[in-house]
C-alpha cells in the first residue's frame, strides 16, 4: 500500500517547520516516519502536507546536563540504545529504546516521533512517564516545558498544539534500580502490557497498553512508597484503570498481567 | 561441504548437494510475477465488500471512472458476458454436493468481507488504488453466519438458491454395527472436541498476476504466482472461454504457496477477461491486508473424536464427526480437504473399527481450501490429542499408550480399517530413536523436579507420531473420490546434440528445490555431472503436461517420472552404442557416461557420442527414431506413507500463561533420502508452521464478520525470535510404491508439530487438572485454563 | 518532485510523487526489483535495504526522505565481478533460503546486524532478525547461515 497524495516540504530549521505548521490546518511533522507512515499507508491518516524535520541535525543529541540528560527529539532509537551517556545515567531509557520494534525500525524511528505520537501501547512514552521527564516544546510564541505527567492527553493525543514542535526531552538521571517488563507474543510486537519501574528516591511505575495513553500505576506507587510489600503494591497495579480488550488480551487478563509484571518489575528494580 | 555443480557420478543421491536455485534468489536477480516489466500494462485494483453478508443496493462508479488515469471501472453486470461460467470447483465430493455459483465479482449479494464488488483498471497502480475510494456502494446488511454449528442449523441460509448451508455430508463407515459394538464393549472411552482454527496461509509473496495478450494473434500469456500453472491453464480456458491452444501459463519465481496458490482465483479470471476486453496487458498484485481476506484460508473444523479401548488400553474403535468450514463459496478443491484426512483418523495405530462423518457448511467468511498438510494435520491432531487423553484416563504414559497400539512392523503392507494399504513402516524403531535422541527420561525427571519445587515455569513434553498419505495420487483412487483430475505426473528427459541434458517436468516448484533434486536423480542414473543438466518447468509452452506441486507429491510422483524417463533414454542410448560397437545390448556395461563391452573395457562408446549419433541419425539401428529423448507419465499405484515421531518441549509460565517452545525433536521417515539438506529444510519450515498454528496464529473474526487479524502486525506469523533450533533425526524405510523408494516430506513437519506442541502444553498443566486448551494457545487462553483448573 | 540518491554506488535521479515509498522508487523507478514487498505494516522485513549502511524497511520510508542518501539493495551486495557477498554464500551453504522471497530482506537485515554485533550468540541472531519473517525455513538454517557468516568473518 501507499499513502494518499500530500505536499512535502523539507524544513531547514525548527522555525521554518513551525511557520509551515502555522499556515496549515492539518500539516503533520515527519521525522523517522515510523509512527505516521504506517497509518498513512493504510489510509487511516491523510494529512495534506508533510513537513520533514528529519534533517534537522541540531535536534539529534544526547547531552549530560548535570542533574539530567537532554535528548534531542530527533535522536533515533538506535542512538538511545547505544548511548554511553544514557547507559550510565538513565539506563532504563537505553534499554527501552532497544525494545522498540525491530532493528530496522530502531534505525529510523525517533524518540520525539514516538512521544509526539503519544501511543499508549508504545514503549518510550511510558518510559518517559516513569522517568518524570520534561518535554520541551517550541512554537512561534517561544518555548515552553511540559512535564510528562501532563503531556499525554488521550488516544494519540498529546499536549502539542498545531504549530508546536517537540524539540527536546529532559530526563532526570537515575541512580536507583529500574526495570522494564514488556510482555508480548512476538518480539517485534507492541507490548500487550508493559511495565516500567524507576526507583529514584521514590518509586515511579508506568504502564504500557493499559489505556489510551501511557499511565501511572498510582495505587501501586503510593503503596510501595508508603512501605507496602511488593506483593501488596503489585496487587493494586490496575486500580482505577480501565484497560482495553483486543485480539491479544481481554481487559481482565490485562489487569492480571499488570499485577504480575509490576511485581516482577519491582522485584527486579529492588534486587 | 559438497558443492552443487561439481557433483557427478552414481553416488549423488543422498548427498547434501547445495541448491542451484539459490544464486539468482540471493542476488535479487530472480523474477517474481510483480517484478516483470511489461510495457503498457494496465493496473487492476479490486473493490472488496466491507460487509460479511448483504445485498448490494447500489453501486456508483461514475466518480471513479472520471478520475485521471482510470481506464474503466466494472461491476458484475458489466462483465457477466466476459466469462463463460462460474469459478471452478474441481472436487464435487458427492453427487448431491451443493455448490453455489461463484463469480469473480459479486452478483447482487456479498457473502464475505473481501468478496469482490467492482474492479478498476487504470494506467498506474496509484490511479487504480486511489479510484477505489471514489466508488460508492450501498449495502443492505444481512445477519452474517459465522459459527459452524449455527450454520448447520440452517436458521439463516447464506445462499438462498441452494436452500441450505450444508454443502455435503460425506461418510466413511465400513461397518457401523462393529463400531457400535466396540464402543458398547469398551472398558474405556474418551470423547474429545477440538477446534481447528482458521489460518491465513501467509506465503511471503502475495499473489500476483500479469496477462499479456497478443490481440491480433489471439494468444494470451498469463504470468501468475501460482503453484498450479497446468491446472490454471485448463481452468482459465474453460472459465473465461478461451481455447486452450491460445493460452500459455507461466509461473515465474513463486514465493511460497503452502496450498494458498493451489487455486484459480477471481483476479486471475478478471485479469485475463479484461486483457481480452481491453486488448492490453493487465496486471494485479495483492496487498498483504488484501491477502488476508481474498486468498483462501486454511483449516476451520470442529472435530469430535471418540476412542473405544479395552482394559489394556488397546484401542478398538475410532469414531469421528467433523463439521468443516467451507467459507462463503467452494474454491478449487475446498470440499475435498476434509477427505484428505478422512482415512487417517486412526493414525499410526492398529484400530480395527472405523467411522468417519464430515458435514461441510457455508459461512460468511473467506473460502477455505488447501493449506500445508490439507486434512492430514487435522486428522493427526485429533488422534494424537485423543491418544494422550486416553493415556491420562488409563493412567499410563503417552509413550506407553502409543507402544501398545502401533501398527506392528511385520504387518506391512498394512490394510487399514479405513481402506488404505500403508506401504511400509517400522513405527516402534522410529519412536525409540526419537525417545533416545530427546532424552525422554531426563526430561521427565526435570519436569517432576520443577513441579516439586513449585516452579512458575513448568515443563511440558508433547509427543506426536504422525503418518500421512502423500504422493498424490493414483488416478483411479481419485476417481473414487470424485476428484476432477488425475494424479499422474509427466516428465521428459532429452540428451541434446552436445550431450547436455534437458529435463522437463510437470511439477511447479516454489521453494522446494526441484531443479536441484531432479538434476540429482538424472545425474545418479546417467553418471554425468549435474552441471550438464538443466531442469525446465512452470511454463505450459515448455512443459505442456503437468499436475503441479502440492500435497508432498512432487518427488514421489514427478521424481519417479523423471527417473523412469532417464532409464528409457539410457536404454535407447544403449541400443545405439550396441549398434555402433556391433555387440549385443546385454554385453554392454554402463558407468559414468560410458558404455563398455563386458570383459573388454577398452571397447567403449560414450553417452555423448550416442547423443550425437541420435541427432545426426546417420547410422542408427534399423527402425529407430532419431533423437535421444523419452517422455513418461507416471501414475502411481498407491499413495506413499511417510511417518515420524515428533517431540516438543515447552515451558509454561503459570503466572502469565506464556508458552515458550524450548526444544523440538523430530525423527522423520520419508523413505529414501534424495537430498538431506532439502529434506531438513522442509522439516524445519513445516515444524515452524505447525508450531505457529499451535501457539500464534488465528484468523479471528468479530461478531460482524470482519477479519481482525488482517495484517502481519495482527496475524502472528512467528519470527526467529519465537522459535528454537530444531533437532532432527531419521529412519529410512523405503517405499515399495515407486522405484526411488521415496515418500515425501513437504508437509510432515506441519502435520506433526501442532499436536506435539499442544500435547506438551497440556502435559505441563495436566497435574493441575487441565485437559484441553484451544488453539492458538495464547497466553490468555493458557492463563484461563490454569485459572479454571485450579479453581475447581 | 526530483529525488536524487546513490543506489548501489550509482547516482540516480527521478521525478516522483512525494508519496512514493522508497521501495517503490527502487522497484518501479530504478528497476531494481530484488527488494520485495511482503506486507503493509512494517512487519515482514522483505523490503529491507541499507540506508547509509544501516538496515531500513524501505516500505516505511518515503523516497524523498532518502534524497541525498546512500542506499544499498540486494543487487549491490555481490561484487561487480560476480562474487557473492559472504552472507549470501553462507545462506547458500547452509540452505538458508527456500522460495527466496524474504531472502533479499533477510540478507540485508543480517549484514546490518553483523555490522553492529560481529560475534553474536544464537539468541542474539534470533532477536536481531525479529523484524524479518520467513514462511519456508522455520529460521533454523537462516540462523545457522548468519552464525556461519559471523564465524567466517572472524577467520
Amino acid at each position: 500500500m501507499f499513502p494518499s497524495t500530500f505536499d512535502y516540504v523539507r524544513a531547514g530549521s525548527v522555525a521554518e517547520a513551525i511557520s509551515i505548521l502555522d499556515g496549515s490546518e492539518d500539516a503533520k511533522l515527519i521525522a523517522g516516519g515510523h509512527s505516521l507512515l504506517p497509518l498513512m499507508k493504510l489510509r487511516l491518516a491523510a494529512p495534506s502536507t508533510l513537513v520533514d524535520i528529519g534533517r534537522l541535525s541540531e535536534l539529534s543529541f544526547i547531552e549530560d546536563r548535570g542533574d539530567h540528560v537532554a535528548i534531542g527529539a530527533l535522536t533515533r532509537h538506535r542512538d538511545l540504545e547505544t548511548s554511553a551517556v544514557l547507559k550510565n545515567s538513565v539506563p532504563i531509557l537505553s534499554h527501552v529504546a532497544g525494545e522498540v520494534g525491530d532493528p530496522a525500525v530502531r534505525h529510523r524511528g525517533t524518540i520525539g516521533g514516538s512521544i509526539a505520537h503519544g501511543d499508549g501501547a508504545s514503549d518510550l512514552p511510558a518510559a518517559v512517564l516513569a522517568l518524570d521527564a520534561t518535554m520541551v516544546v517550541r512554537s512561534a510564541a517561544g518555548e515552553r516545558t511540559v512535564p510528562a505527567t501532563s503531556f499525554f492527553k488521550g488516544f494519540l493525543e498529546t499536549d502539542l498544539a498545531q504549530g508546536e514542535v517537540l524539540t527536546e526531552i529532559r530526563v532526570p538521571k537515575t541512580s536507583g534500580g529500574w526495570s522494564y517488563k514488556k510482555f508480548n507474543r512476538r518480539a517485534q510486537d507492541w507490548a500487550i502490557v508493559g511495565v516500567a519501574v524507576v526507583r529514584n528516591g521514590s518509586t515511579r511505575i508506568s504502564l504500557v497498553n493499559m489505556g489510551s495513553t501511557p499511565l501511572r500505576a498510582s495505587a501501586s506507587e503510593n503503596a510501595i512508597n508508603q512501605g507496602a510489600s511488593i506483593e501488596e503494591a503489585a496487587h493494586l497495579a490496575s486500580e482505577g484503570i480501565d484497560p482495553p480488550s483486543d485480539l491479544n488480551a481481554s481487559a481482565e487478563y490485562r489487569r492480571h498481567l499488570a499485577s504480575v509484571l509490576v511485581r516482577r518489575a519491582l522485584q527486579e528494580a529492588s534486587a | 561441504m559438497t558443492t552443487t555443480e561439481t557433483t557427478s557420478g552414481s553416488k549423488v543421491l543422498g548427498q547434501r548437494v547445495l541448491r542451484r536455485e539459490d544464486p539468482e534468489l540471493l542476488t535479487g536477480e530472480a523474477k517474481f510475477s510483480d517484478d516483470l516489466a511489461i510495457p503498457g500494462a494496465l493496473h487492476m485494483a479490486v473493490l472488496r465488500s466491507t460487509v460479511a453478508h448483504g445485498r448490494i443496493t447500489s453501486i456508483d462508479t461514475s466518480a471513479a471512472r472520471s478520475r485521471p488515469g482510470v481506464v474503466a471501472v466494472y461491476t458484475y453486470q458489466d462483465l457477466k458476458d466476459d466469462w463463460a461460467g462460474p469459478m471452478p470447483c474441481a472436487w464435487p465430493v458427492t453427487a448431491d454436493m451443493k455448490n453455489p455459483a461463484h463469480f469473480p465479482l459479486a452478483n447482487g449479494n456479498v457473502n464475505y468481507v473481501g468478496d469482490g464488488v467492482a474492479v478498476v483498471v487504470a494506467e498506474s497502480k496509484t490511479a487504480a488504488v486511489d479510484a477505489l475510494e471514489a466508488i460508492e456502494v450501498d449495502y443492505e446488511e444481512l445477519d452474517p453466519v459465522l459459527d459452524l454449528e449455527e450454520s448447520i442449523s440452517d436458521s439463516n441460509v447464506i445462499h438462498s438458491e441452494i436452500g441450505t448451508n450444508l454443502s455435503y455430508t460425506w461418510e466413511l463407515i465400513p461397518n457401523k454395527d462393529a463400531v457400535d459394538e466396540a464402543f458398547a464393549k469398551a472398558a474405556h472411552t474418551v470423547s474429545e472436541r477440538y477446534i481447528q482454527q482458521r489460518l491465513v496461509p501467509s506465503a511471503m509473496e502475495p499473489r500476483s498476476v500479469v496477462v499479456v495478450p497478443a490481440p491480433f494473434g489471439g494468444d494470451y500469456t498469463v504470468y501468475s504466482a501460482t503453484q498450479v500453472p497446468h491446472i490454471l491453464k485448463v481452468m482459465l480456458a474453460l472459465t473465461v472461454g478461451i481455447s486452450e491452444t491460445k493460452l500459455r501459463v507461466v509461473a515465474p519465481s513463486v514465493g511460497g504457496g503452502f496450498g494458498s496458490k493451489l487455486n484459480v482465483y477471481a483476479e486471475e479470471v478478471l485479469a485475463l477477461a479484461l486483457a481480452r476486453k481491453l486488448r492490453r496487458p493487465v496486471r494485479w498484485t495483492e496487498e498483504r491486508s488484501e491477502n488476508a481476506v481474498a486468498t483462501i484460508h486454511g483449516r476451520g473444523q470442529i472435530q469430535n473424536i471418540e476412542l473405544a479401548a479395552d482394559a489394556d488400553g488397546k484401542v478398538t474403535a475410532v469414531r469421528v464427526n467433523l463439521v468443516a468450514d467451507m467459507g462463503a463459496y467452494l474454491q478449487l478443491v475446498t470440499p475435498g480437504i476434509p477427505l484428505l484426512g478422512a482415512f487417517l483418523y486412526h493414525g499410526v495405530y492398529d484400530i480395527p473399527n472405523y467411522s468417519f462423518t464430515c458435514r461441510s457448511v457455508f459461512t460468511n467468511k473467506t473460502p477455505t481450501d488447501a493449506y500445508r498438510g490439507a486434512g492430514r494435520p487435522e486428522a493427526t491432531y485429533a488422534i494424537e490429542r485423543a491418544m494422550d487423553a486416553l493415556a491420562r484416563k488409563l493412567g499410563v504414559s503417552a509413550v506407553e499408550i502409543r507402544k501398545r497400539n502401533f501398527i506392528p512392523a511385520e504387518s506391512f503392507p498394512y490394510s487399514s480399517s479405513a481402506g488404505l494399504v500403508f506401504d511400509s513402516g517400522d513405527y516402534l524403531t522410529n519412536f525409540n530413536k526419537a525417545l533416545d535422541m530427546v532424552g525422554m527420561d531426563e526430561l521427565l525427571a526435570e519436569k517432576k523436579l520443577r513441579i516439586d519445587a513449585g516452579s512458575r515455569k513448568l515443563l511440558g513434553i508433547g509427543i506426536s507420531f504422525f503418518v500421512e498419505m502423500c504422493g498424490l495420487a493414483p488416478s483411479r483412487v481419485l476417481a473414487s473420490l470424485n476428484y476432477g483430475a488425475g494424479g499422474w505426473e509427466a516428465a521428459t528427459v532429452r540428451i541434446l546434440p552436445t550431450s547436455k541434458i534437458q529435463v522437463v517436468t510437470g511439477t511447479a516448484p516454489h521453494g522446494q528445490g526441484h531443479e536441484t533434486a531432479w538434476s540429482m536423480i538424472v545425474a545418479e542414473k546417467l553418471g554425468v555431472p549435474m552441471a550438464d543438466i538443466e531442469v525446465l518447468h512452470s511454463d505450459t509452452a515448455i512443459a505442456p503436461y503437468g499436475m503441479d506441486t502440492y500435497g508432498s507429491r512432487s518427488l514421489a510422483v514427478g521424481g519417479t517420472a523423471i527417473h523412469i524417463a532417464t532409464e528409457r533414454v539410457l536404454d535407447k542410448a544403449k541400443a545405439i552404442a550396441a549398434h555402433q560397437l556391433e555387440v549385443a545390448e546385454e554385453d554392454l556395461d554402463y558407468a559414468e557416461g560410458i558404455f563398455t563391452v563386458k570383459g573388454s573395457p577398452d571397447r567403449a562408446f560414450p553417452l555423448a557420442a550416442a547423443a550425437f549419433e541420435a541427432f545426426t541419425a546417420h547410422n542408427l539401428p534399423d527402425g529407430m527414431e532419431p533423437n535421444l529423448e523419452a517422455s513418461v507419465t507416471w501414475d502411481p499405484p498407491n499413495f506413499t506413507f511417510p511417518y515420524g515421531s515428533h517431540i516438543a518441549v515447552v515451558e509454561v509460565d503459570t503466572e502469565t500463561g506464556k508458552v515458550d517452545l524450548v526444544r523440538y525433536q523430530a525423527v522423520d521417515d520419508c523413505g529414501n533420502r534424495v537430498n538431506p539438506l532439502i529434506i531438513e529444510g522442509q522439516v524445519h519450515g513445516g515444524i515452524a508452521q505447525g508450531v505457529a498454528q499451535a501457539l500464534f496464529e488465528e484468523a479471528a473474526y468479530d461478531s460482524a464478520g470482519n477479519l481482525l487479524s488482517a495484517t502481519l502486525a495482527d496475524y502472528l506469523v512467528p519470527s526467529a525470535a519465537e522459535l528454537p533450533s530444531f533437532e532432527l533425526g531419521e529412519t529410512v524405510t523405503p517405499s515399495p510404491t515407486n522405484p526411488l523408494g521415496v515418500k515425501g516430506i513437504g508437509e510432515a513437519g506441519t502435520i506433526a508439530s501442532t499436536p506435539a506442541v499442544m500435547n506438551a502444553v497440556v502435559d505441563a498443566l495436566s497435574h493441575l487438572g487441565v485437559e484441553n486448551i484451544e488453539m492458538p494457545a495464547s497466553p490468555e487462553r493458557v492463563w484461563r485454563a490454569i485459572d479454571g483448573a485450579t479453581r475447581r | 518532485m526530483q529525488v536524487t540518491m546513490t543506489v548501489n554506488g550509482q547516482t540516480v535521479s527521478r521525478d516522483v510523487e512525494p508519496r512514493t515509498l522508497l521501495v517503490h522508487f527502487l522497484r518501479d523507478h530504478v528497476g531494481l526489483t530484488g527488494t520485495n514487498v511482503g506486507c503493509d505494516t512494517s512487519s515482514c522485513g522483505a523490503c529491507t535495504v541499507h540506508v547509509n549502511g544501516e538496515s531500513v524497511k524501505s516500505c516505511t520510508m518515503l523516497a524523498v526522505q532518502a534524497d541525498g542518501q546512500e542506499v544499498t539493495t540486494i543487487e549491490g551486495l555481490a561484487s561487480a565481478e560476480g562474487e557473492l557477498h559472504p552472507m549470501q554464500k553462507a545462506f547458500q551453504e547452509n540452505h538458508g533460503l527456500q522460495c527466496g522471497f524474504c531472502t533479499p530482506g533477510m540478507v540485508m537485515a543480517a549484514t546490518s546486524f553483523l555490522k553492529e554485533n560481529p560475534h553474536p550468540t544464537e539468541a542474539e541472531v534470533r532477536l536481531g532478525l525479529e523484524g524479518n519473517l520467513c514462511r519456508c525455513t522455520g529460521y533454523h538454517n537462516i540462523v545457522k547461515s548468519v552464525l556461519a557468516a559471523a564465524a567466517s568473518a572472524g577467520e
